[in-house]
Order: C-alpha cells, then sequence, then structure tokens
C-alpha cells in the first residue's frame, strides 16, 4: 500500500470555504448590532408608562369653540363648534417640539420650524406632513376624560375621531 | 538645489533628541521636505484638532468630577460648577470653545486637504479615516450638547433625535434607540453620557492614531509638483527636530491661546432647567446642524433630516473615487483654471440659495402650491432631483470650459458647499422668532 499523496486543497473548495467564513463573520456582526439596538430600544409598551386618565372637567365647562390647554398631560381639549371634543397632543409631528396655541389667530404654530396647525390638528403650513396625534376622549356622567396613555397617529382629520356627548 | 529662498527661512541643524522630542519623532520622520514647513501647506488644522482633543480631554476630567448625569441633577451640577466651584466657569468655557473650534477646525482641515487634492490616491484611505474623524467630532460635540440639561439642550436634541424617525423602515426603532424611550429622558441622558466620556473618544483616539500613522506611511503631506528634482522629488530635506516640532510648538501653543481668550470672553450658555412641557421659541440646533434645520424648513423631513445629510456623507466618502485617474497636482484647487471655476461656482451657489430662502418665505406660509401633489413629492422626490441636477450641471460647465476631471468635480463641490454655508449662516443668524426671516 503506498502512502496517499498529500495534494493541496483545490483552489475552488478553498475559495468556497473562504466566502462562506466571511458570510459566517457577516452573519454574527449583524447579529451583534441587532442585540444592540435591541438592548437600547425598549419596546413600544413602555410598562404603564403614563397609564394616566386626566380628568378634564365638567362638559359645560368647555364653551364651543373653544382650546384649553393641559400642559400635565401634554394635551389641548378642544371642543369644536358642533360642540364636539378632540384632545390633541401638543408634540409637533415634525420633530417633537411642543406647539403653543394661539387664541387669536386660532392655530398652533410650532416654534421650531414653523408648521402650522388648525384647531382640529390639521396642517395649515408644512414642513409637518401628518396633524397632531389624538388622545381618547370618554365622557362619563358629564365628565370629560382623557386617556393619555394611549397615542392615535392619524393621516388627515376625520369627522370620525370627534367624541360628542 | 534649496527651494528655501528667504534666509530667515533657513532650516535649522539638527538637534541632539531630548526625551521628549523622541516622542514627537515617533510621530514624524527624523528628516521632512523643506516644501511641507511653511505655514500655508496646511495651516497646521490637523495638529490644531489634534491640540484641541487634548484640551477637551484635560477638561473633560476635570468636568467629570463635578458633573451628575441624572435629570434631576445635572442642570444643579452646572449651576453649582460655574457658580461655586473655584475656576468652574473657566474650566466650563474652555471645554465648550474647545468643542466648538474643533469642529470649525476639522471642518476647515477637511477642505484644506480636498483643495489641494490631499484625498486622492494614494492618500485615499486616509481621507476615509478623516471623514471618520469628523463625523466622530461632531458626535463627540452633539452628545455633549445634553448633558447640562438646560432648555437649549433638551431640545435640540429632542429635534436632532426626532429626525431619526424619517429614516425609512427602521425610523422608529433608531429613534427608540437613540432616547431609550418615546421621549427624550433619563434614559437618553445616559445613553449621550456614556458616548460623550467613553465610546466616543476611545474611538476617536484609535482612529487618531491610524490617521497619523497613514500620514507618516504615505511620506507626509501633499507637495506641489515642482518641490523637487528628478532626483529627489520631495524636494531637500531638513532635520525635523527643530525645524518642524518648533512650528508644532508653536501652533499647539497658539491655539491653547485662542481657546483661553475666547474662554475668558465669552461664557458658555446656560439657560433655565430643561421643560419638557415647553419648547423656546425660537428652538435652535447648535450652529453646525443650523445648515439642516435651515433645510427641514424648507423640504420635506425625509429629504432635509435623513435624505441630504446621508447624501453629503456619501459624496465625501466617494469623492475620491470621482477624482478620475489624474495625479493631483498637489496645487491649491489644483490650477488657476480650478480655483477660478470653483470660486464661480460657489459664488453662484451661495447666492442661488440665498434666493431660494427668501422666495420661499411668503409661498412657505402660504396654501401649497400643486395641491393635488404629496408632500413627499412636492417638496422631497422633485427638489432632489432638482439638487441632482444642479450638481451635475455644475460638473458638466466646468469641464467644458476647460476643466481637468478633478476640477470640475471640485467645482460641484464647492457649489454644494457654499449653498450649505449659506444655509448655515441664514439659520444661525437670520431666524427668528416662529423661524421668520428677521435681520441681525
Amino acid at each position: 500500500m503506498t502512502a496517499p499523496s498529500i495534494e493541496p486543497a483545490a483552489p475552488d473548495r478553498r475559495d468556497f470555504l473562504g466566502k462562506v467564513g466571511k458570510g459566517l463573520g457577516i452573519l454574527a456582526g449583524v447579529e451583534l448590532l441587532a442585540v444592540v439596538v435591541a438592548y437600547l430600544a425598549p419596546g413600544k409598551g413602555g410598562a404603564g408608562r403614563g397609564a394616566a386618565l386626566v380628568v378634564a372637567g365638567p362638559v359645560g365647562e368647555f364653551t364651543p369653540s373653544s382650546v384649553r390647554a393641559f400642559p400635565g398631560g401634554k394635551f389641548y381639549l378642544a371642543r369644536l363648534a358642533d360642540g364636539g371634543f378632540l384632545a390633541l397632543s401638543s408634540r409637533c409631528t415634525h420633530l417633537g417640539c411642543m406647539v403653543p396655541w394661539d387664541a387669536k389667530q386660532r392655530v398652533f404654530p410650532c416654534p421650531c420650524h414653523a408648521s402650522r396647525f388648525d384647531e382640529r390638528g390639521d396642517v395649515l403650513a408644512p414642513p409637518a406632513t401628518r396633524p397632531l396625534d389624538l388622545f381618547p376622549v370618554v365622557i362619563e356622567g358629564g365628565i370629560v376624560k382623557v386617556d393619555t396613555s394611549r397615542r392615535i397617529g392619524r393621516a388627515r382629520f376625520e369627522p370620525g375621531q370627534v367624541t360628542y356627548l | 538645489m534649496s527651494p528655501v529662498t528667504d534666509p530667515r527661512e533657513a532650516p535649522l541643524p539638527a538637534r541632539k533628541p531630548s526625551g521628549f522630542s523622541n516622542l514627537v519623532l515617533h510621530l514624524h520622520p527624523k528628516l521632512v521636505p523643506a516644501a511641507a514647513l511653511p505655514l500655508s501647506r496646511t495651516f497646521g488644522l490637523g495638529g490644531g484638532a489634534a491640540v484641541l482633543f487634548l484640551i477637551l480631554a484635560v477638561t473633560g476630567s476635570l468636568l467629570l468630577v463635578v458633573y451628575e448625569p441624572s435629570p434631576e441633577r445635572a442642570h444643579g451640577t452646572v449651576t453649582r460648577l460655574v457658580d461655586e466651584v473655584p475656576f468652574g466657569a473657566l474650566v466650563r468655557n474652555v471645554h465648550h470653545w474647545a468643542a466648538n473650534g474643533m469642529v470649525l477646525v476639522t471642518l476647515l482641515h477637511l477642505l484644506r486637504v480636498f483643495y489641494r487634492g490631499g484625498h486622492l490616491p494614494p492618500r485615499r484611505g486616509n481621507w476615509f479615516a478623516g471623514v471618520a474623524l469628523l463625523l466622530l467630532v461632531v458626535a463627540c460635540a452633539f452628545t455633549g450638547y445634553l448633558l447640562p440639561w438646560d432648555q437649549l439642550a433638551f431640545w435640540a436634541v429632542t429635534i436632532a433625535t426626532g429626525m431619526l424617525e424619517y429614516a425609512p423602515m427602521v425610523g422608529g426603532l433608531l429613534l427608540r434607540a437613540a432616547r431609550g424611550g418615546a421621549d427624550v429622558g433619563p434614559a437618553t441622558l445616559a445613553r449621550f453620557f456614556v458616548l460623550h466620556v467613553a465610546i466616543l473618544p476611545i474611538a476617536m483616539l484609535l482612529l487618531l492614531a491610524f490617521h497619523f500613522w497613514l500620514v507618516r506611511k504615505v511620506g507626509g503631506v501633499i507637495l506641489p509638483e515642482g518641490s523637487g528634482d528628478r532626483a529627489s522629488p520631495r524636494g531637500a530635506l531638513v532635520p525635523t527636530s527643530p525645524n518642524l516640532t518648533q512650528r508644532e510648538g508653536a501652533m499647539a501653543l497658539g491655539v491653547l491661546a485662542a481657546v483661553m481668550v475666547a474662554a475668558a470672553l465669552w461664557d458658555a450658555p446656560l439657560l433655565a432647567q430643561a421643560n419638557p412641557g415647553m419648547s423656546p421659541n425660537p428652538a435652535k440646533a447648535p450652529w453646525y446642524f443650523m445648515g439642516v434645520q435651515e433645510l427641514l424648513v424648507h423640504l420635506h423631513p425625509a429629504l432635509g433630516a435623513v435624505g441630504v445629510p446621508l447624501l453629503g456623507v456619501v459624496l465625501l466618502l466617494a469623492l475620491p473615487a470621482l477624482g478620475g485617474r489624474q495625479p493631483p497636482t498637489g496645487r491649491w484647487f489644483g490650477s488657476a483654471r480650478g480655483a477660478r471655476h470653483a470660486l464661480v461656482a460657489a459664488a453662484v451657489g451661495a447666492v442661488g440659495t440665498a434666493a431660494l430662502v427668501v422666495a420661499n418665505e411668503p409661498l412657505r406660509r402660504a396654501p401649497p402650491w400643486l395641491p393635488g401633489i404629496p408632500p413627499a413629492v412636492r417638496s422631497g422626490a422633485l427638489p432632489l432631483a432638482a439638487m441632482a441636477m444642479l450638481l451635475l450641471g455644475a460638473a458638466w460647465l466646468s469641464r467644458r470650459r476647460g476643466a481637468t476631471r478633478i476640477e470640475s468635480v471640485q467645482s460641484a463641490v464647492s457649489f454644494a458647499l457654499a449653498s450649505f454655508g449659506v444655509l448655515t449662516l441664514v439659520g444661525v443668524f437670520l431666524r427668528g422668532q416662529g423661524m421668520a426671516l428677521v435681520l441681525p
């Protein structure tokens, strides 16, 4: 029996193994990155975070066509001309600044990039591309309550978003 | 032959190296070309940035002794630092001005290298390292911006991290990863603090060492053609110590003096403690982001916040590949023609941008033009196409008028840089309440 001749691995096999090694390396890198990002980014449902029902007050306190600020809950309670209620997040949908209410001009002008929203939250002037977010409004026994734990994004104002008595 | 004609510029004889210059000579070769010595070759910008890094490391360590990174205590510790700690205000001011100086000097360093052709082979690898260092410098400056936890810091970081949301697909994830939640809060401060005092400076130090090593490996800074002759293409060599080391020492002392003077004259800003319920009017980003903030006033956020900054970095990284095969001349702007073209392109870019900003002022308050077209097209895709056309047009025109390939790319880049520079100036000086255009 003759000793088997030792031949160098065929180049295509070596290439193949090299490629597999590189591929596994890249995969490991991506996994590592995903782990770091997942570690750093907490889930959307931050356990009961801000799970607050804000009691805004009796219905009669809000005259139609009025907007009242609730700085603690970071929202505005708007009562539209037809008596319906909208709870508008005061966070600008463009880049997150707090919008003040300009009662004279009846707009929410953003101080950071000059977006403007009307009392229903709709965009009057860019650069914002979406209306102000909403919080659900509940009216129980003549008392208006706003659930600030549930933020509702929307593409435009629709009558179905308004809460009536 | 000697390239030095002025007797005051005559090289000094070599000195027996001391312990200190032995250390310095690890960064430098024993001999350097005499042609590399004049200040106008590099303006000492890279070395100046390195000196600022050292100043920032020292003052930063001092600040760390007093500062506490929690939303409840951060602002209080900074107030105590300024009001009670001996020389606390001075240390904070030096750190502030050195940080802003480092962003500025690094940008100027990048411009110097680009306009002398130092980004082209054989220095291409070091250009990539330099672009990475620029990003680290900006990241360091910006993460430091949040730490005082005042109104300025809180809202600038709210806006800047808010931009991440417009990244396609992964925007929401990136936003929550950067903030550690839906809003800027304690988790954000913890993240920015770790980045600012550990991760970014260490990364910068490692990359800086690599950056220096590559400069030495390629034989030093880029020199103009004709610095030497056939026998010694880089011209006469002179001893590094003391010819280069003395110049570097003078540069370092000059940088230190400039920072000290700025720190003595102007206090670093500190507004009231952050109030997450009220944005100041106007809320402005730090100056090196004001160009982007100005774009955000005019463009769709996906383009202004994500598209343009990303394309800018891609363009910087692509510049070496766009240069063609011709070796760089090493002269400013390649040639006199290159300088002329770059100047015209920059002037057109600056004036055109200023005109557009003014023209858009009444338009952006009016109801949108072309109401049937979605905003993503109207203020996103259309302006992007226009920008691409303008850049390509600038390069094409320059090429048609006899510029080399390198010079035509340089014209397009000059056009873009001047436009962005004007946007930055408008944002810093001409934007008042409600982001309306006002006189400074």
